[in-house]
């Protein structure tokens, strides 16, 4: 017995509908709109992706230059399957994420514990605010060169290429995290009996993580930008010398292969980001509205 | 340490307390501020918005230096924190990223006292203000009251002998306020601390206090002040009725009328 009716987009009870109906009939809603939303997500990408193929097949867009998705889906299990006349995609991202990783990790760890320093240190940060704003207008990737001719063409140069993408932004945020702190909180752990350290270590560090942690995941994309930027520049492993093969032989299904192959790393870093700070942050009311997926 | 046990708990001796505001123009918040507390006493203090009555506890805390005069402690010159003052916030102050038993044991925890015994003394204080099924809540989840109750524990469980309160029942409804008044008299008749209790409220500083301190416009310094003579233990919810009750809020009232217009006309000046 259904006592339900949709009008308008509006959901009408008739009166005498029982909590247990009303509750069934918001759950079949929700979950009819989640449905009706990843169905129209598939649309846009098959349309997107279609047009594409049929564009490249029919001659309106150079299938020489932007290839088109089959050749793009072919090439990229190729590159799977049986990797380059350089190694493996195994050998390849091994050597990309490598970099990636050790910069995000040194930048990050770097990152926070300057911005905790600085933040905690008016005298500190007046001295050096000024140093910092004038590295950080200078354009990371312009350094990379200069990078591979001091580290050489390994990790070392790449790492240091990451590190500083990394860097900056983290500081930035552990900064403005610190200086955020709340200040009755401080004065009120202080008169409990907090030393500095203590205050710092447990009021300042935990009320600057979301701070922190919001740049950590903008900062590990632009740890695999590093990377990869040190690779166009000088090296002979990497996804980002596997674009400048593809290049050099006018394999353009290649090079958005390689691209496919970070995004989806990308996403997955992401994805475990934040399960992690799911677990760090529980202590949080669940924001309004947060809907991913 | 030769302590003279009749030394008053707080003393302000000719306090003056001035800042920098931020066009580099000197002003006082107080001004030749005498006050004493003797031990034991609960006094409040309640005067016009923004006339110093923060900057007086923060002077006694320690957090804020005196720029002329001098402040004592249990008859010691302030310096630094007293680890026997207890602070509790009109702002929300306990750490949301931890639980209501972390957030009781930090005290102790901060002053070195072994885990064992901070989570043993914080479970029977928490047990004390009725949260014992809350511990291991984070503090998003209780109402303001109930927060309020876990910062009256976190500040009770470090033996306070001289407590500093901030407006702190100032952001709750009025029922839950007359709960927690009745919840802090309760605490304070066992502590035997002494209380300076700031507050806008005329009926709170009454029903709490045995002196109510008012306090003149900024510069402030002490326009009067008025013993309350309702016997302890007071029940809250019912003094206010009381002829005594009503005729004390109408002089005070009057006395503080002045004061919230002298206020009010110079920043109208401004």
């Amino acid at each position: 017995m259904s006592g339900i009716s949709i009008k308008n987009g509006s959901i009408i009870y008739a009166p005498g509908t029982s909590d247990a109906e009303i509750e069934a009939a918001a759950r079949a809603a929700a979950r009819s709109r989640k449905l009706q939303v990843i169905f129209w997500r598939l649309v846009v990408l098959v349309v997107a992706l279609g047009a594409w193929e049929i564009g490249a097949r029919l001659g309106w867009i150079d299938a020489f230059f932007y290839s088109y998705p089959t050749e793009i889906f072919k090439r990229l299990w190729e590159f799977i399957v049986e990797g380059t006349d350089e190694g493996s995609i195994w050998l390849h991202l091994y050597y990309t994420l490598t970099a990636a990783l050790i910069g995000f990790f040194l930048g990050s760890f770097v990152g926070i514990i300057c911005g905790v320093a600085l933040g905690r240190n008016r005298f500190l940060s007046d001295i050096f605010s000024v140093y910092i704003k004038v590295l950080n207008a200078i354009p990371r990737v312009v350094l990379a060169p200069i990078f591979i001719l001091v580290l050489g063409f390994g990790l070392a140069s790449k790492v240091a290429v990451s590190f500083v993408m990394v860097f900056f932004i983290v500081f930035a945020n552990a900064f403005q995290g610190v200086r955020e702190a709340d200040r009755a909180m401080i004065a009120n752990a202080q008169i409990l009996g907090a030393s500095d350290w203590q205050v710092t270590r447990q009021v300042i560090i935990p009320s600057a993580m979301s701070w922190i942690f919001a740049s950590l995941h903008l900062s590990f994309s632009f740890a695999v930008v590093g990377a990869i930027v040190g690779e166009f520049i000088g090296a002979n492993k990497g996804i980002g010398h596997v674009i400048q093969l593809a290049r050099g032989l006018h394999d353009t299904a290649l090079m958005f292969a390689s691209i496919i192959v970070i995004l989806v790393v990308v996403l997955l870093a992401e994805y475990l980001m934040t399960l992690v700070e799911k677990r760090l942050a529980k202590w949080r009311p669940p924001a309004a509205g947060d809907g991913h997926g | 340490m030769s302590e003279d046990p009749n030394s008053p708990a707080i003393e302000l001796i000719n306090v003056s307390r001035r800042f920098l505001s931020p066009d580099g123009k000197s002003f006082a918040t107080l001004n030749d501020f005498n006050l004493s507390v003797a031990r034991g006493e609960f006094i409040a203090l309640v005067g016009p918005t923004g006339c110093g009555k923060s900057t007086t506890l923060n002077l006694i805390t320690g957090l804020g230096k005196p720029s002329s005069g001098e402040v004592k402690v249990m008859g010691k010159p302030v310096n630094g924190i007293d680890p026997r003052i207890g602070f509790v916030f009109q702002a929300d102050a306990l750490f949301p990223w931890r639980n209501v038993l972390d957030n009781v044991a930090a005290g102790p925890m901060f002053r070195g006292e072994s885990k064992v015994s901070a989570y043993a003394r914080a479970r029977d204080w928490i047990s004390r203000v009725g949260l014992a099924k809350f511990e291991m809540h984070y503090p998003h989840q209780l109402s303001g009251g109930m927060r309020k109750r876990v910062a009256l524990a976190q500040t009770f469980i470090n033996r306070p002998q001289i407590l500093l309160m901030d407006e702190p029942f100032s952001a709750l409804d009025v029922q839950t306020r007359v709960l927690m008044h009745e919840e802090l008299l309760r605490l304070w008749s066992e502590a035997k601390a002494s209380v300076v209790f700031v507050t806008h409220d005329l009926e709170e500083a009454i029903g709490l206090a045995d002196k109510v301190y008012v306090l003149t416009s900024r510069p402030a310094t002490i326009k009067a002040i008025h013993e309350v003579d309702i016997p302890r233990p007071r029940v809250i919810s019912e003094i206010r009725y009381e002829k005594k009750f009503i005729d004390l809020s109408r002089t005070i009232w009057e006395d503080l009328k002045q004061e919230v217009q002298a206020g009010y006309s110079t920043v109208e000046g401004n």
